[in-house]
This record gives structure tokens, sequence and C-alpha cells, in this order.
């Protein structure tokens, strides 16, 4: 196996571990105004996620990264195809990541409540416009031989985007559900249970719906298969009262999902729409071995030692949160 | 505008207000990790009031650096993919080894960090503190060795008319990479520097003095405020001193990597032998012809600055631009990707004003910061403080001087990267022939003007009302002293279920 054919699976893994792992902090950002009732739930939702998102969401850069060191067309190209969508996705990151750690820093409710509002929409953009892009990369876009964007901003548009968005804002919100009702205790933990019992396998549909696009190759349909059975293990394991079960089932779910998407996408990483200009391959658009060799030390190096320490981090915070945890605010006072 | 101009707003935008953020980040990463440890060995009240202080105003400086430096790692591919394409091979693994090796530890360990007061081990915990702010530092060297290869590449051949990369430890190990970077961590110390000092002499002058626990000005936070202010002082004069090093070595190394960039510093016209050093030039530096500019010189410095010694020929911009006409052609190739640009001549001289001014400011700006806090430093010697005047006009005026190497900083990178202008990868010119590309080249071919300009309004809003929110939250959490981060103890039931730290 080439070097070039290991970092695509490589960054199928790295795009599929941000899907998993930021999915259920978008979902639990969506869920802030809807399940919670009150301030005090509401930072137990925020605090459930408080010291991991932002591990999570290097999981996105490192994404980019990887894309752009090991097949810098590929990153290029979809980039600045989906330029509008990332460019909200950018700021809703932004003004999310901000809202975490700045809504609890004054006490007034009218700035929590905006705080709150910028968590629940920056939760929301995100999951559309990186499902969107990553949907319509295996749909096609319509680029021209040198791999630029033909037409305008919306021409990139397709089924596949719209299928790719709302299935990672589905999958998001329903991880988000389980995620809550692994890491919280009592009522709110409830209400997600019951949420995700009634409305789990609804918000998989579309994502589900993408994958059976992608069918015709075995692996596709072991991928497919698999996101199935994990949707309606999920949907069982809740029903039981197993959170945890159910957690890990929907990470099957998202795992699954990847197979299928980059497995559909491969041997190539962009195809395009318009009639007569060829896919490009993987191996035409993958950098210099020596640059893949070179990455590949620094991956079989940190990745285990990532993997470690952001496990140990999650596992410093195992323990469930509820309403009797959280302090009382504690904001400095306007000027005396 | 046009679509170039806009892209280049963008990043000139977006760069230098993440990078208001991320010197102030890495210095007082690095300083917070250091009070907890005097802390942890002493056991001394004030290390953990400073610990917990100035890692609250890091905290919230830190957000806005994490989420400003997303926008950084998707623009070269949003704006900028046909330079993407042209550089990748090469360009991408730095930045991609920034986000493996250094993000990661840097964003898990900042969460171990700020939640896990009560959850680990003292020592553990202080090791988190260490494990971010090293990682900051750690990141700052990979981003740097990737613009160092846009100022100076090295380690790379052309293949297929592309560079390829031939060796990682040449381009992490570029001479203009490691004083670049040694610069620029001096200059992140310079900012945490003026930043410590400026709050902390403010705090101490402050009126209202009493002892009740939730005084933001209280009497028992005295040694807290002037440990810090020695710190910060102390640390800016260093950093100033590192700074004046390390940017001489930068200097000379970018006499020969980009001599019209050190021309351009200087609005130096035509080559003098030896080349004497404008501190400040009266008229209209824009123009390279000299014409209209009375300016003020040190005779023979700019030659010891370039080469060091006092005779060597400098070369101004005018034999310059021929050079350069010479070896990189007069006209940009009439090529359709260049758009406008293309089949049109090439102006090789950088915006004179910009890099004129930009340089002086660096130097004044950071000199006026340094001067400032050492003022402080010793206006406050054991246990002072000045009465009168002195005593009355010291606080506003460090507080207003934490901004002085904020903006010094600024100024160097708009130097730097408007000094490198027409190109967006500068050639070497003991390199490889023809490894350069123009600026012009490298927009994103697909992607309309609207677009651009769209994306430049709506960060450069959000931007702006988040510096706000974070000046504002700042200089709340100052007012607030220490009782703001230390809230006096209620109840001392340790059996309580409450989370030590929560959002």
């Amino acid at each position: 196996m080439g070097l070039h054919i290991f970092w695509f699976c490589l960054i199928a893994l790295t795009w599929t571990g941000y899907l998993f792992l930021e999915g259920f902090d978008f979902g639990v950002g969506m869920l802030v105004r809807g399940l919670a009732r009150g301030d005090t739930e509401r930072r137990v939702l925020v605090n459930t996620i408080g010291p991991v998102w932002d591990g999570n969401e290097v999981w996105l850069i490192v994404s980019a990264g990887a894309m752009f060191a090991a097949f810098p067309a590929w990153y290029a190209d979809l980039f600045a195809a989906f330029y509008v969508p990332l460019i909200l996705v950018l700021l809703a990151l932004i003004g999310r990541g901000v809202a975490f750690d700045y809504r609890g820093k004054v006490e007034n409710p009218r700035w929590r409540a905006a705080w709150d509002a910028v968590i629940t929409i920056g939760s929301i953009i995100p999951p559309l416009g990186i499902g969107a892009m990553l949907g319509t990369n295996v749909g096609g876009i319509p680029l021209d031989a040198q791999g630029n964007r033909v037409g305008s901003a919306l021409d990139v548009f397709s089924l596949h985007s719209l299928l790719g968005a709302l299935g990672v804002l589905g999958f998001s919100l329903a991880h988000g559900l389980a995620y809550t009702a692994l890491k919280t205790e009592g009522e709110l933990r409830e209400r997600a249970r019951r949420l995700l019992r009634r409305y789990g396998i609804a918000l998989l549909l579309p994502l589900l719906a993408l994958l059976a696009l992608q069918l015709g190759t075995i692996v596709t349909g072991i991928g497919f298969v698999l996101a199935v059975l994990g949707a309606l293990t999920a949907w069982w394991r809740t029903s039981a009262g197993r959170d945890g079960q159910a957690f890990a089932a929907l990470g099957v779910v998202i795992a699954a999902a990847g197979v299928t998407l980059f497995g559909s996408l491969f041997p190539n990483v962009l195809v395009s729409t318009v009639e007569g200009v060829p896919p490009l391959s993987v191996a035409e658009a993958a950098s210099s071995p020596y640059t893949l060799e070179v990455m590949t030390w620094i991956a079989a190096f940190a990745t285990p030692a990532v993997l470690i320490y952001q496990a140990w981090s999650y596992w410093v915070f195992r323990k469930r949160i509820g309403v009797r945890h959280i302090p009382a605010a504690h904001a400095p006072k306007a000027a005396a | 505008m046009d679509k170039l101009e806009i892209a280049r707003w963008q990043f000139g935008t977006t760069t230098v207000y993440h990078f208001l953020m991320v010197p102030l980040t890495i210095g007082l990463s690095i300083l917070v990790a250091g009070m907890q440890t005097a802390w942890l060995r002493t056991g001394k009240e004030k290390y953990l009031a400073m610990t917990k202080f100035w890692g609250k105003l890091l905290m919230i400086n830190f957000a806005m650096g994490v989420v400003t430096g997303i926008v950084q790692e998707f623009q070269f591919g949003l704006n900028w993919s046909s330079y993407s394409k042209f550089v990748g091979d090469i360009f991408g693994a730095p930045l991609a080894m920034e986000g493996i090796v250094a993000f990661f530890i840097e964003s898990t360990f900042l969460g171990l960090w700020i939640f896990g007061w009560d959850k680990l081990a003292p020592k553990v915990h202080l090791a988190c503190a260490w494990a971010f702010s090293l990682a900051t530092v750690g990141s700052a060297y990979f981003i740097i060795a990737a613009n160092s290869w846009m100022q100076h590449p090295v380690g790379a051949k052309f293949v297929d008319g592309k560079p390829q990369l031939t060796s990682i430890f040449a381009v992490l190990g570029n001479n203009t990479a490691v004083w670049a970077f040694l610069h620029a961590i001096a200059g992140a110390f310079a900012v945490a520097g003026s930043f410590l000092v400026g709050i902390a002499v403010w705090q101490l002058a402050r009126k209202r003095r009493s002892e009740r626990a939730d005084d933001p000005a209280r009497e028992q936070d005295r040694p807290t405020w002037r440990a810090s202010i020695k710190l910060g002082g102390i640390l800016s004069l260093v950093a100033f001193a590192a700074l004046l090093l390390t940017g001489d070595s930068q200097g000379k190394l970018m006499f020969q990597q980009q001599p019209m960039k050190m021309a351009a510093a200087e609005a130096l016209c035509k080559t003098e032998a030896p080349a004497s050093f404008s501190i400040i030039a009266i008229g209209d530096v824009a123009r390279s012809d000299c014409e209209s500019v009375k300016s003020f010189t040190v005779p023979a410095l700019l030659s010891f600055l370039a080469h060091n010694d006092f005779s060597t020929e400098v070369k101004g911009v005018g034999d310059l631009v021929g050079q350069y006409e010479a070896k990189y052609g007069s006209h940009y190739p009439n090529d359709p990707a260049l758009g406008e640009y293309a089949g049109k001549p090439i102006d090789y001289v950088p915006n004179l004003p910009v890099t004129y001014w930009g340089f002086r400011l660096m130097i004044g700006l950071g000199g006026l910061g340094v001067l400032v806090s050492v003022a402080a430093l010793w206006l406050t010697r054991k246990g002072r403080y000045p009465r009168g005047f002195l005593g009355k006009w010291l606080p506003p005026v460090a507080l207003l001087a934490i901004a002085a190497p904020f903006l010094a900083n600024s100024f160097g990178w708009i130097f730097t990267e408007m000094g490198r202008q027409p190109f967006v990868v500068a050639p070497n010119p003991t390199g490889v022939d023809g490894m350069f590309m123009y600026t012009a080249q490298a927009v994103s071919p697909g992607v309309t003007a609207g677009e651009m300009l769209f994306s430049l309004i709506a960060l450069a809003s959000v931007y702006l009302v988040l510096g706000v929110v974070e000046v504002f939250l700042i200089t709340r959490y100052v007012r607030a002293g220490i009782p703001g981060v230390l809230p006096p103890k209620v109840d001392e039931d340790s059996d309580s279920d409450e989370l030590a730290f929560a959002y």
C-alpha cells in the first residue's frame, strides 16, 4: 500500500473522528436552549463539554492541515469551492468558542441569553456546512480541469449537499442527546433519553439516505449495513436505559458512515460534475513520497500520544454532572 | 477593489487581529505556569493570587486566540488556493505538524487545567499548565517555519514546475525561521511584561484600601501587585534586549535574503557606501526617487546593521529594481490565471510608507513599552510608591503603555509581510532558480470578488464586536482584582459536590 493511500485513510479517519467528537458537542450546544430549563440546567449542559470541546475541535484543524500537507489540491479546491459555507462555519465556530467561556463572566440574564443564542446557532451552522461539504465532495462538485469552481457560490449545492448537511446535523443532535443522557443526571438525563428514543431514528435518516446513494461496492455496502445496525442498536439500547451503549452505537453509525462516504470517494479525492473533466485521483493529488514519509513519522509518534491524553482527559472528567454540582455563579460585579 | 486586494486585506486583517491575541497568550501562559510553580514550591498566598488573577485574564484572551486561529488554517485554501496548490508539498507539512503536535496538547491540557483544579493532584495539575504553555511556544515555531519558507525558500527542488520538499530539516532549521521565532517569542514576553506592569501598577495605586474580603483594592493584595510589577518590569527589560539582538540578526539575514525589503525599510532610494540609517523622515517617502524627502540620519549605521562594519555599500531601491527586473523579469507572464495582471509590468518596490514607518513604529513602540515598564519598576522599588505628579500619572501611562508592545508586534509583521511584496514566496538569492511566486498568482481563481468581500466584511465585523467584548471583560476582571478570581470562602464544607470551576 502506497503512503498516499495510507494518508487518504488517515484523513478519512480524522474527519470521522471529528464528526464523532465534535458531533456530540455540537448536539449539546444545540440543546442548550431547547432541552435545558433554567440557567443552572444550561450550565450543566455547557459544563459536560466544557473541558473537552476545544480538544474536539482540533480534529477539524488537523483534518484540514492533513489534507493540506498530503493532498494540497484536495484541500485547496474543495475549500475554495465551498467558500461561503465555510466562512459561515468559521464565524459560527468563532462565536460558539468564545460563548462557552464568556457566558458566565457577567452576571446578567440578557448577557447570558445572548451568548446562549450564539451557542445554539453556532452549533447548528457548522454541522450543516461541514456536512454539505463532505456530502458534495462525495457526490461531485462543478470544477473545471484546473480544479477551480465553475459557476456561482450556489452552483455547488446538490442533493448530496442537502443530505450531507441534514445528515451531519441530525447525527450531531442524536449524538448530543446520547451524550447528555450519558453525562448528566436527574431530569435532564431523562428528557434527553426520552427524546433520543422518540426521535433518534428519524434524526439519523438523512445520513442513512446519503449513504444509500453511495452503495455499489462491498466496502460501501458493509458501511451502510453497519450504520443501519448501529442506528437500530442505539435505539434499542437507549430504550433499555443503557446510555453508554447507545452513545457507542451512535459512534458506530458515524464510523460506518465514514467508511461508506470515503470508501465511495476512493480512488479519487475530487470528482467533477462538469462533463469531460476527469476526476482527481488520490495518487495524482498526493504530495511527494518524501513529504508523505515525513508526515507519516510525525503521525506515527503523535497520534498514539494524542489518543492517550485525550482519552485521559475524558477519564478525568468522567463523572456525571447534575444541578447539584454547579457552583453559584461568580462573576465580578460592575465597577463600584 | 479587485480580488487580489480584497484577499490581501482579509489576510492582513485576520492575521494581524489573530496576532494581537497570540503574543499575550504565549507570554502569559508561560508566566502563569511559572507563578503556579512558585506557589507550589513556596506555598505563598500571593503566588496563588497571581496564578488565579493572571490566569483568568489569560483565559479570556486564550479563547479569542483559539477561535481566530481556526480561520488561519482555512484561509489558505479559501482565498489562496493557487498558492496552496503551488507550495502544498512543503508548506502544508509544518501546518499539519502544528495541529498534530501542538494544538492537540494545547487544547486538551488547557481544558484539564481550567477544570482540573480539584480533580488532579497539584503536581499533575501544574504539569498541565506547563504542557499547554509550552505547546503555544511550539505552535509558534511551526507556523513561523512555514512563514519563513515564504521569506526564504529552502529544502526544496523543482519537479514538474512545482516546489517539492527535499529536506524537512532544512525547512524547520531555516535560519530565517530560527531568528524570526526567537524574535517573536521575545516580542510575546515584551507584551506580557507590559501587560503585567500596566495592570499591577494601576491596582497598586488604587484608592479605597481596606481589609474587607470583597474589596477589589485590598491592603492584603499589595504584595501580589508588587511581585507582578517586578516580574513584568524585569521581563520587559530582558525581552527588549532579546528583541534587539534577535532583530539585529534578522536584519542582517534580510539584507542578504530580501535586499529590497530592507532598502524599503529605510526608504533608501540610492545605493550608499557607507550607508546611513534614517531615524525619521519628513516628507513623502512613497516615491522611490527621494525627491521630496528630508531624512535625519546616523552616518554609517545602516552599513553596520546590514554587514557589521561601517563602510560597506548598501543597495538602494533604484538599483535593486534593475537587479530584480534582470533576474525575475520586468512583466508578469501572459498567463490568463493572472487575470488583469497578466502581461503587466511588475512593481518590485513594496509600499514604502508602510515599510518605512512600520519599521520605525515597531522599534519605537517596542522601546516605549520597555521604557515605561522600567520606569514603573524603578519608581515602585523596595515598597515605594511615588507621591505627587509622578504618582498620579504613573498608572494611566503604564496602562496606556500596554498597547505599545502589541502595536510594535503588529507593525513588525505588517512590515515583514508587506515588505515581501510583490512576492508571496520571495525568491531565495542563493536558492533554486525560479522558485518564487507572485502574490497576484496566488489568489483562488474560482472564488468571486463578491464572496471575498462578503467574508471580509463578515469577519471584520465579528472581530470588531468580539474585540470590544474581550476588552470589556478584561477590564471588568482587572477592576474586580483578586476577590474577583479568588472569592472569599463561604463555607468550609469539604464534602460539597460542587465543581471547583464551572462555566
